[in-house]
């Protein structure tokens, strides 16, 4: 697994990371809850087949503290939608997994011309009282990652502390990230993103993973039908919510499979 | 010194079993438990030992904010003060105190406060906690990654509301308001004293340095595992050009008198272990809301050597909850009037600090007790240490009230209404 080419791009002021790997047309990927703490297999896989262009959201590891000056959600939308064009991912298809799952759809809800293609992974945003959203910043210490993943070695290589590297800082970055996802997503996970799901009209992607523990797969049905677009729905079998840390090789297959 | 009493107001019937059965006394504490009638009696309780202690002599009462928790009945401590304010005539009525952020908008908070500083005659000590994660993030559902934001802009607000004379707007990220123009206003000028509850954050230490408030640490955990704490605080006054004045620091401890050792330990043991055992049943998965404590404070904690003798004290805390640790660690004084005098002037000297906060009732302690326990501290205790740093410091924290002889006197008493 060879290493991205890195960039930054200023949103809102602040410097924020890009990742790029790979040839062809780009396709956009913005991370779940803890963010790109390293490059990921998945990204690796879709490399293999298309540019894939990965930034990062402010307070997500490679987005410092951005997230401070964000107070409400529509600037949270507006630093998500200048990200993504300051990448180059202006009408590029686009992956969101579970936090980047949300805000991905509501950048395709708000500017339809700003994504060609939709694919959401575990998306966050809607709260279904009959089945709620697990609480991921109640958890038991060290909890948080039996929550996120299914697979808890594939869980610490993508969070392991890479050579050299400070562990109080690394430390540091996983906490900021979990905050900065509090920032959009306290208490209940709900952005209201439901009111927004019908303006999208764009052939949509919902993959969920079979063992979910954070929001089950039946809110993949409530995506599928509020979404005014075609969409299309996969089930990734032995996947926790972060689909793309436990089943990478399956999760990028469906993803090409639906992008070609 | 100043002598304040406290009550935390716990639910006093908790089932023995509660520790086997219940994950937490907080957030999610099991609702059944609460027997209204019962609480009925418990808060009269309450208010009658509050009142007591003033009578007693107490130079100050405190009451404090606590949400969906087994051990702190008081959502308000506001309703208490103002009951407070009006049942008792020398006493400072210390609310320690409305966790700003959970206001909306904050300006309540400024006016229930003048509110209490008028109904006294100008006895209210402010007390502006930011709240514990329980409390303001998942009782109250407040975000942990603005909280502290809010917090110092709430703060803002209130200061101003409380000084500035125009009616005013306030433009904030959190807060807009057109007009801001309390009415009433506090006695106390320019306003009453603030007291800033707070953990062992440096960040708090110097925004109290700057803004010259009391850093009051409120630790269950005693005078033992609160020295470092208290230290690294005095470190950074004098890193920061501040004087050792004792009155700038408040300091909570436990404390059971009786007239011999033998009694104290019988009389104590049961309310020491129901509030250790019970009270303090804390689900780690409400400790750590994300954005809470700040990278400064995380840095602080893996590099200091303050914090890290802090940190310890916080790992021991689930081990004691046997009488026999709960005394060793310090948690709880228990003792003859004479010993708890010289453990008492032994804390304030160790860890300089002129305001102590004293839980006189504890866990499930009965009313009969905790009026002993009051009065025998009062009568034996104060007087021994009552005086200490009198002569070397002056309290600049301390209300100011309107002259006692300017001061209403309640006309009627609830005896005295008339059937």
């Amino acid at each position: 697994m060879s290493d991205p080419a890195e960039r930054t791009v200023e949103v809102c002021g602040r410097e924020c990371r890009v990742w790029e790997k790979g040839e062809g047309a780009p396709i956009g990927f913005l991370a779940g809850l803890g963010g790109l703490l390293r490059w990921t297999p998945f990204l690796d896989r879709l490399a293999e087949a298309r540019r894939v262009v990965a930034p990062s959201l402010p307070g997500f590891p490679g987005g410092g503290r951005g997230h401070d000056d964000l107070d409400n959600h529509l600037e949270w939308l507006v630093a998500t939608h200048d990200l993504l064009r300051g990448a180059g991912l202006a009408g590029a298809d686009l992956v969101g997994v579970s936090i980047g799952g949300a805000l991905a759809a509501d950048v395709a809800a708000l500017w339809p011309e700003a994504v060609k293609r939709l694919v959401l992974v575990a998306p966050l945003g809607i709260f279904d009282a009959e089945v709620p959203v697990a609480d991921v910043w109640a958890q038991p210490p060290n909890g948080q990652a039996a929550v996120l993943c299914n697979d808890p070695e594939a869980y610490a290589a993508a969070t392991a502390l890479p050579e050299g590297e400070d562990l109080a800082e690394w430390q540091i970055l996983q906490i900021r990230a979990n905050e900065a996802a509090a920032r959009v997503l306290w208490p209940l996970s709900d952005t209201r993103l439901v009111k927004r799901l019908p303006r999208i009209r764009h052939e949509t992607l919902i993959v969920w993973g079979d063992e979910d523990k954070v929001a089950p797969a039946s809110y993949a049905r409530r995506f599928a039908e509020a979404i005014s677009g075609d969409t299309r729905l996969a089930t990734v079998a032995s996947a926790g919510h972060l689909v793309d840390i436990d089943r990478p090789d399956e999760l990028a297959a469906e993803v090409l499979a639906f992008l070609t | 010194m100043k002598l304040l009493w406290f009550h935390l107001m716990p639910y006093t019937e908790l089932p023995d079993d509660f520790r086997e059965k219940h994950p937490s006394v907080w957030v999610d504490i099991d609702s059944r438990l609460f027997d209204p009638e019962r609480a009925h009696y418990m808060y009269n309780d309450f208010m009658d030992e509050l009142q007591y202690a003033a009578e007693m002599g107490f130079h100050g009462v405190c009451v404090n904010e606590h949400h969906s928790n087994g051990y702190g009945l008081m959502p308000s401590p506001n309703l208490i003060a103002s009951h407070l304010a009006r049942a008792t005539s020398d006493a400072a009525v210390c609310v320690m105190g409305n966790s700003l952020a959970l206001y909306n908008p904050p300006t309540r908070v400024a006016e229930e406060f003048a509110m209490i500083d008028c109904i006294s005659g100008g006895r209210l000590i402010a007390g502006f906690p930011v709240g514990t994660p329980m409390d303001t993030c998942y009782a109250y559902g407040q975000n942990p990654a603005s909280l502290r934001a809010r917090y110092l802009e709430a703060h803002d607000l209130v200061m101003q509301a409380w000084q500035r004379p125009e009616p005013f707007a306030f433009n904030g990220r959190w807060n807009q308001q057109r007009y801001i123009n309390i009415w009433p206003r506090p006695v106390q000028k320019p306003h009453p004293p603030i007291w800033i509850p707070g953990g062992g954050s440096v960040e708090t230490w110097q925004w109290c340095a700057r803004m010259d408030y009391v850093y009051a640490y409120l630790s269950y955990f005693g005078y033992k595992a609160g020295e470092a704490t208290m230290k690294g605080f005095w470190d950074e006054m004098a890193r920061l050009g501040k004087d050792r004045n004792p009155y700038r620091a408040g300091f909570l401890q436990f404390v059971g008198v009786a007239e011999t050792e033998k009694e104290a330990l019988e009389l104590y043991r049961e309310p020491a272990e129901y509030f250790y055992d019970r009270c303090l049943r804390l689900d780690p998965r409400f400790a750590q809301p994300p954005g809470y404590t700040s990278e400064a404070t995380v840095r602080a904690r893996v590099e200091s050597m303050v914090s890290r003798a802090a940190d310890q004290a916080l790992a021991r805390r689930p081990t004691a909850t046997a009488f026999k640790d709960i005394l060793d660690e310090g948690y709880v004084v228990v003792g003859t009037p004479d010993q708890v005098a010289e453990r008492i002037r032994e804390i304030a000297r160790n860890l300089n600090v002129g305001h102590l906060m004293l839980l006189l009732q504890f866990g499930n302690m009965g009313a009969e007790l905790a009026r002993y326990n009051t009065r025998l501290f009062a009568e034996r205790v104060m007087p021994q240490v009552g005086n200490l740093f009198d002569d070397e410091w002056e309290d600049r924290w301390w209300p100011k009230p309107m002259a006692k002889q300017q001061r209403a006197v309640p006309h009627v008493s609830p005896q005295a209404v008339p059937v």
